[in-house]
């Protein structure tokens, strides 16, 4: 997609295309119109999985918008106020009540939180089923893992702003985390927090990272990973490269500019989730204890843990993974093991592209050892999810266990189970 | 294949599942009863609003119950002078946590914070109210079969009686008191419904607004699916 | 722009269709962003209107209370104050009061609802200082040998008289505002609304 061969605008004499022609000599809009929608050519057998990166898109506007406006109202203060409530937990309320319409857009940031995670883990499936990490798109991958990776930082920051007892306690177990490091864990845990417990301070970095660090960072690894998929072009459900077949214009013959087909597409996309999306704001907003936890309606309060601590639903997969290791290997001990397992969980995305060596890329084409695989560590991640948010139990950890090694079986057995497998020929050009 | 994979990883989780129960009594649904949501402010007011505060709810937000500015000021304004103001309360925080042992929490959100996987928050507190049973041991003399060694003496006792605890772990009413017992019951209704709508006032207005928005978006995805056949029918 | 065939002509009026009904989602979903920056339930509780008990205003005192932050001065005016007013109607700019900067109720000879008591807001209209008290008159106020009484803006000297009238020649344009208010009995003034129904 090299802007080169793109010709710069010529006005057809209208005032608005003399100012198309006149901005377009110094900026490359037009290039960048045809580079990134008019002459993207997308394969046209998108199915249903491929809503979810405009959808992606879609929230992280949401939350930036809604971001915006509630840190006009919102005080990052641990302090007690006169009646005795933190002015922080009390500046939440003020804009449920007192700010004209605070409420619904306090709501579609907390509900626009978790529904980053519902797309973003179906956008990652989706990579999965498709095989979209594979060559040449390994990059498109390693950023999207890092767009995920500072997703759960943004995730987790934002959570302790409320500074209610399970933004309080969450932050308070997750930072003590890093105490599990030898040697310097105990006094980095205390540079991090700023204190010897969570704290004003604490909750100010907090703040600081979560509406500027973190946004500026995740906009910018945004614009990479669209970058580097229009570089290389998208794949698709069959896993084929539409680029082997290309037209006498040059076009992929199974290749359709992605305006404006996709976009016809993906704003009825768009139009859906929006829907689901107001039925949570409007009807639902707590999401049953899942979207908003009912502890936090309590303010923080350093002296008192709430009975059972579990984080938001989108961390327990991860949060279970950490709690599964109850042994001590070698010297190091099971707190330091359990925070490595998580830390790996995550970070073993990173090297999907190279750990698959299966033929083709597409599920469609695949044997049953890889099919299987996936279905299995599908169902270990709900599980794990599910474990996480309860209290455990010695079964409960055993069950746990078992899924967590399922988990990394599904990644390090890849090597040999995705080359072993019987996969059928893929096709010449898309299929329906 | 996947089925029974799933089959088999599910059927351990079942043992599992299952916790502590906690049985709670649902709370009437008085959320567009103003009657009743006024009676349950008046008691608040009267009985609550004491010890507790409810410092991010205004008065005049009891204008969403039906009550108008003048029969705020005249009738259920104790703690300022200003319909504006919220529901704060007079008394000194340290003091009270060394009556009590604990600060009384303030109860604005109370009904939103004590939701459970076992019922609504006010499922909780209209049990947790009408759950007060004498019990010696306890300094102030109550204890509470929702909230072990609750802090809270039994506030309302001269209109509920006092209960005991039975030997089949079920409350007896050992001495009525003003009220009969389904009187108590409506009475404990009321402020728990209001409760309820003080943790979220603007509740009803949401949900009305949200059918309006699907209804238009319904329209959007109508018009929006048809643009997309229409120029999807080129693709073959 | 004219239909060419007929596929084109149903897909513009899907497009009109779809692009307006977005449209009106957009500016809906805008509607509540833009209001937030309406002052809030609590900005409005603390620019409630202020009720005043002048009971214990004695005569040819001074009064400042607070309403949104302003100070509004109630004066209790003496009959040679009242007086004094007329000889001044030569030296002021606007001395029947025919700028907007009083309700219609206290657009009179004396900028007031009762004449003895005067409720005005305490700002100077050129750049916003609290002008201070210059009760007494003659050349002892330090003002001008011809002083009736009235208030001094350290700030750049704008003068005004006890009905909050600028003298002529001041930076200050206008005269003093005079809030909405009224009374609620003889001795207590509601400030910062007007009467309702009236």
């Amino acid at each position: 997609m090299a802007a080169a061969n793109v010709e710069k605008y010529k006005s057809d004499g209208t005032v608005a295309g003399g100012l198309l022609e006149w901005v377009d000599a110094r900026f490359p809009l037009m290039s960048l119109w045809n580079d990134h929608l008019a002459k993207y050519y997308a394969p046209k057998n998108f199915n249903f999985w491929y809503f979810f990166g405009s959808l992606a898109l879609m929230v992280l506007v949401i939350q930036i918008v809604t971001g915006i406006f509630l840190v006009m109202h919102y005080k990052p203060d641990a302090s007690l106020n006169s009646s005795g409530v933190p002015v922080a937990f009390a500046s939440v309320e003020y804009i449920m009540r007192d700010v004209p319409w605070g409420w619904l857009i306090r709501y579609m940031h907390s509900t626009g939180a978790s529904a980053f995670f519902i797309v973003v883990y179906m956008h990652m499936f989706r990579g999965m089923l498709y095989g979209s990490y594979r060559k040449p798109r390994e990059l498109v991958w390693i950023f999207g893992v890092m767009i995920f990776l500072a997703l759960m930082g943004e995730a987790f920051m934002g959570y302790l702003l409320p500074w209610g007892q399970m933004s309080y306690w969450g932050a308070q177990v997750i930072l003590s985390l890093f105490s599990a490091i030898p040697l310097i864990g105990n006094d980095l845990a205390t540079f991090i927090r700023g204190d010897f417990v969570i704290s004003d301070a604490t909750l100010n970095r907090m703040f600081s990272f979560h509406v500027i660090a973190v946004p500026l960072v995740l906009v910018g690894l945004v614009a990479a990973h669209i970058m580097a998929l229009h570089e290389v072009g998208s794949n698709n459900p069959d896993g084929v490269e539409i680029k082997k077949k290309k037209g006498p214009d040059g076009i992929p013959l199974d290749g359709i500019p992605f305006h404006p087909y996709y976009t016809v597409k993906d704003i009825v996309g768009i139009v859906v989730f929006l829907m689901a999306f107001s039925i949570i704001v409007f009807f639902m907003p707590e999401g049953g204890g899942y979207f908003l936890e009912f502890n936090n309606f309590l303010p923080a309060d350093p002296l008192v843990t709430p009975p059972h601590i579990a984080p938001v639903w989108y961390f327990t997969p991860y949060y279970s993974i950490l709690r599964a290791n109850t042994v001590n290997f070698f010297w190091i001990d099971a707190k330091l093991w359990g925070v490595i397992f998580m830390g790996l969980g995550v970070m073993v995305f990173f090297f999907l592209p190279w750990l698959d060596r299966s033929p083709v890329k597409s599920i469609r084409y695949r044997g049953p050892l890889y099919k299987g695989a996936l279905a299995i560590f599908v169902v270990s991640f709900f599980i794990l999810g599910y474990l996480g948010m309860l209290a455990p139990t010695p079964g409960r950890t055993f069950v746990s266990q078992i899924c967590t090694i399922l988990y990394f079986a599904f990644f390090l057995l890849m090597p040999i189970y995705s080359s072993l497998d019987k996969c059928k020929a893929e096709p010449e050009r898309v299929t329906g | 294949m996947k089925k029974l994979l799933i089959a088999l990883l599910c059927a351990p989780l079942l043992a599992f599942a299952a916790g502590a129960e906690l049985h709670l009594d649902k709370a009437p649904d008085h959320s567009r009863d103003l009657p009743a949501l006024q009676n349950g402010a008046k008691v608040f007011i009267n009985y609550c609003l004491n010890c507790h505060s409810a410092s991010y709810f205004r008065y005049n937000r009891l204008t969403d119950i039906g009550l108008n500015e003048s029969q705020i000021k005249d009738n259920l304004l104790f703690t300022t002078d200003k319909v504006g103001e919220t529901m704060t309360i007079a008394m000194r925080r340290a003091e009270a946590k060394q009556w009590f042992g604990a600060a009384p929490p303030d109860l604005t959100v109370i009904a939103r914070a004590r939701a459970s996987e076992f019922g609504s928050g006010a499922d909780w507190l209209y049990t947790y109210l009408r759950g007060f049973y004498r019990d010696d041991e306890r300094p102030t003399g109550w204890n509470n079969t929702v909230f072990a060694n609750v802090g809270m003496p039994h506030v309302l006792w001269e209109l509920q009686g006092q209960q005991e605890m039975g030997p089949d772990h079920k409350l007896v009413l050992a001495k009525p008191g003003m009220l009969k017992p389904e009187e108590f019951d409506t009475m404990v209704g009321n402020l728990v419904a209001f409760l309820n709508h003080m943790g979220e006032p603007m509740a009803n207005f949401r949900k009305g607004l949200g059918v309006i928005v699907l209804i238009f978006l319904a329209v959007l995805f109508v018009f929006s699916y048809a643009l997309k056949r229409e120029y999807w029918k080129d693709i073959h | 722009m004219s239909c060419d065939d007929k596929v084109d002509c149903g897909r513009r009026r899907l497009l009109v269709a779809t692009s307006v009904a977005g449209g009106v989602a957009g500016v809906a979903a805008a509607i509540p962003f833009v209001s937030t920056f309406a002052p809030s339930e609590r900005a409005k509780a603390a620019g409630a209107p202020v009720e005043v008990d002048v009971s214990k205003l004695g005569p040819g005192q001074m009064m400042t209370v607070e309403w949104r932050g302003k100070p509004v001065w109630i004066i209790s005016r003496t009959k040679e104050m009242l007086d004094g007013l007329a000889k001044n109607d030569e030296k002021v700019s606007d001395p029947k009061s025919d700028r907007q900067m009083q309700p219609e109720y206290a657009k009179n000879e004396f900028r007031s609802i009762k004449p003895e008591l005067m409720v005005v807001i305490g700002i100077c209209t050129h750049l916003g200082c609290s002008p201070s008290e210059k009760f007494k008159t003659g050349a002892e106020s330090g003002v001008e040998a011809d002083w009736q009484g009235g208030f001094l803006c350290p700030c750049h000297g704008s003068t005004f008289d006890l009905a909050g009238r600028v003298f002529k020649s001041k930076p200050a344009p206008d005269n003093l505002e005079v809030p909405p208010h009224y009374y609620l009995s003889d001795a207590k003034i509601l400030i910062g609304e007007d009467k309702k129904g009236a």
